[in-house]
């Protein structure tokens, strides 16, 4: 019996707001304010990038120059979009005089503070909790714990920055192979400006021998954040690789606009978790991150598998759809995510399932969760194409309600191009039920942690694919998150 | 423990509950009975604390203090339980999880720090015992495909687990079979103490043949309008609740 829910699970709730709203004072290298050529070479210039790097930025940057010029902000999604004026923001911030660090001794102590006040595993302790962390504080990758422990195994876990540098041929090779610098606004802006990011490779037949972590967090006020990660499994391999966000309060709203992009090879397995709590805007809709993420997995060998987990809390906007093309025969795709919005936020978010090969499966649940005034909208498109024969799909889209000021929306697209695919959907909406409270309260529980409980629960099928030291911090996030939700 | 006098109460501007008084004392065991429809569950409702129902007049004293003015997770921490007569499912919160909540809200409000997991799940094994619940319906989520007779020994095994002073079973008898309904008496039984009372609803007299109580009141249209021993209940299963209609001058209805 597990007993690690058991502890402390309702204790350190009492937490109000938002948790991680600190700010670091170290000193800052910004590039100037604004987007143009200047500044995409200013950045690569500062990372002393390859001239190949550079013309991908610069392509990329007029890329983006034209489709901000022709269409704008994508108005499809379900989302009160407000205008982004992406000339009054700062593309690049390194913390520190340097861009980057030999060593982790190197790293200024307040960084280090801000890590370990994130509870972020570092060193020693990493060493205890058995994970790798690739930590990313704005725009520069910090310190890449167990390196020389993964080495002996092959693999490469590494800021994108290093990547570049040491291994230039994956990289050239990858990136931009699953999210190309034409698929959408946001992509061609992080194309254009990414400041790091994280770099994975597992080599052929090579079990990761640990859980990789990376820690995003925004901490320099106006400063979007364009971080890119690659991660290529070669043959047979398996890796799980987690994803942790936070960003102190600011006021004004920061863009983050991100790409992920996941290659597996054939009977590869990858394992891509998130834990999203960036700052979501105060209770009056007020500041918060725009989160416009590309994330998406190709399998391209046969029987190769990708799993999308994802709890999604923060953010004023979350806009994203991690996705699986399902190019290999047999290769399958999965997509959990919960997504949780209160007071004004606002989430679109589901996945794309492209099935190509011939008995590919995926399967999608998702969980949405909606208190407050905030809207939270489910999108997921199930595409199977023609040569696709014996494809199945199951979805299951729930949506909870708390309260009866917040919305929740499903949007399903499917279509099938082969008469043999399977698709099934289901789709539910329930109201946290007056009785299942009265039920829990009556038994000397409060409110609160009587949310807690049945949110928890309704949650917990997702929840339980995270790593186990993830499922632990996101019931916690969870509960924080619902503080002030009841009534 | 429990004294209500005079007590009125309605649903959506529908007075139920039309001048009822009762007083329970430390030890004792009541029950209520009557007919559908005679205001059964309303009073559970109301002692519980269920917020869909309006107290327009009277007063709720448990243990001297105005029962009325605490919030139900409140009355709960005070001591008091109602066994529900349709326990709610809650999924994917597992019994375990949910009880340990509960407890130590319980605890807390004792001034009491959390139990330790080991001494917890020692008492879950104990109690689970004592009303014959599988284990295994521990590991599940609460209540969550629970057949409706493990639902009612569930309620008897939280009983059990929450160790309340006045415990309320609202039509627990119901659905049962024989032997669950046996099983249910004894584990009640073995809590009777001198210091916990019980109040139990109940439409039939079978239960009490199990548990016996030491006074029986009948409860029909709003109002208790007979009180006796044991001895009551069994003049009501032979007569039926017709009688007491019409000697309180109701028409009835076949």
């Amino acid at each position: 019996m597990p007993t690690y829910t058991e502890h402390d699970f309702f204790e350190d709730v009492a937490e109000e707001g938002y948790k991680y709203g600190f700010v670091t004072d170290v000193a800052y290298e910004k590039a100037p304010k604004g987007l143009s050529e200047d500044t995409v070479r200013y950045i690569s210039a500062q990372k002393s990038e390859p001239d190949w790097l550079l013309e991908n930025r610069l392509k990329a940057y007029h890329q983006f120059m034209k489709m901000l010029e022709e269409g704008g902000l994508p108005s499809w999604a379900h989302l009160r979009m407000p205008e982004i004026d992406f000339q009054d923001a700062y593309y690049f911030a390194a913390p520190g005089k340097k861009a980057k660090y030999d060593s982790i001794d190197d790293v200024p102590q307040e960084i280090l503070d801000d890590f370990a006040r994130l509870g972020i595993p570092l060193g020693e302790q990493a060493a205890l909790a058995g994970v790798a962390v690739d930590a990313v504080m704005d725009s520069v990758s910090i310190a890449t714990t167990f390196k020389e422990e993964l080495e002996k195994h092959g693999v490469i876990f590494c800021s994108f920055s290093d990547a570049v540098e040491n291994h230039p041929d994956l990289v050239q090779k990858y990136m931009g192979s699953v999210v190309p610098y034409t698929d959408n606004l946001f992509a061609a802006l992080n194309s254009a400006v990414f400041s790091d990011g994280s770099f994975c490779y597992i080599p052929p037949g090579v079990r990761c021998p640990m859980e990789l972590s990376t820690y995003f967090r925004i901490n320099e006020a106006n400063t979007g954040q364009f971080e890119r990660t690659l991660l290529i499994c070669d043959e047979g391999g398996y890796v799980s690789y987690m994803e942790g966000c936070t960003a102190p309060m600011r006021d004004e709203n920061q863009l983050h606009a991100a790409i992920v992009e996941i290659i597996a090879h054939k009977d590869a397995e990858v394992k891509y978790s998130t834990v999203q709590n960036w700052y979501p805007g105060n209770a009056e809709g007020v500041g918060g991150i725009f989160n416009f993420v590309t994330k998406r997995g190709l399998c391209e060998g046969a029987r190769s598998k990708i799993t999308w987990t994802q709890l999604e809390t923060g953010s004023a906007i979350t806009w994203k759809y991690p996705s699986c093309i399902l190019k290999g025969d047999y290769s399958v795709g999965e997509f959990y995510s919960v997504a949780f919005t209160k007071d004004y936020q606002q989430a679109d978010t589901g996945t794309k399932m492209i099935h190509l090969g011939k008995n590919t499966r995926s399967t999608i649940i998702s969980k949405g969760i909606s208190a407050g005034h905030s809207d939270n909208s489910y999108r997921g498109l199930v595409r199977v194409n023609k040569k696709a024969t014996g494809a199945r799909n199951f979805s299951q889209c729930d949506s909870l309600l708390i309260g009866d000021q917040c919305g929740a929306h499903t949007f399903p697209y499917i279509e099938i191009h082969n008469s043999t695919a399977k698709v099934e959907h289901e789709a539910t909406t329930s109201k946290i039920g007056e009785d299942q409270m009265f039920y829990c309260r009556q038994r000397g529980i409060s409110e609160q942690d009587a949310l807690n409980l049945i949110v928890n629960g309704y949650a917990k099928e997702i929840l339980a694919q995270l790593p186990m030291e993830f499922a632990v911090e996101a019931q916690k996030l969870l509960s924080v998150q619902l503080e002030g939700s009841v009534g | 423990m429990l004294t209500i006098r005079n007590l009125h109460a309605s649903v959506e501007d529908h007075e139920i509950l039309k001048g009822l008084s009762l007083e329970v004392k430390p030890g004792e065991v009541h029950a209520i009975m009557g007919p559908n429809g005679s205001g059964k569950s309303t009073l559970a409702c109301v002692l519980a604390g269920k917020e869909d129902y309006e107290i327009t007049e009277g007063t709720i004293t448990f243990k001297g203090e105005d029962l009325t003015e605490m919030a139900p997770e409140e009355r709960a921490r005070e001591g008091l339980f109602l066994a529900f007569q349709y326990p709610v499912e809650l999924p994917g919160v597992s019994t375990m999880q949910f009880l340990k909540t509960a407890v130590n809200s319980i605890r807390a409000h004792r001034g009491q720090g959390d139990m330790n997991v080991a001494e917890f799940l020692k008492l879950m094994r104990e109690k689970a015992d004592f009303v014959n619940l599988d284990h295994k319906l521990m590991q599940r989520s609460v209540n969550e495909g629970f057949s409706g007779g493990e639902k009612k020994r569930a309620e008897i095994f939280q009983m059990a687990m929450l160790d309340p002073q006045l415990a309320i079973l609202d039509e627990t008898d119901s659905g049962l079979d024989i032997d669950a309904l046996r099983v249910v008496a004894a584990g009640v039984n073995k809590m009777r103490n001198s210091e916990r009372s019980f109040v139990i609803i109940t439409h039939y007299q079978r239960l009490l043949n199990f548990v016996v109580p030491d006074f029986v009141h009948i409860l029909l249209d709003g109002r208790i309008v007979k009180s006796g021993g044991p001895e009551l209940a069994f003049e009501l299963e032979d007569k039926g609740y017709d009688w007491i209609k019409e000697e309180n001058g109701e028409a009835i209805v076949a």
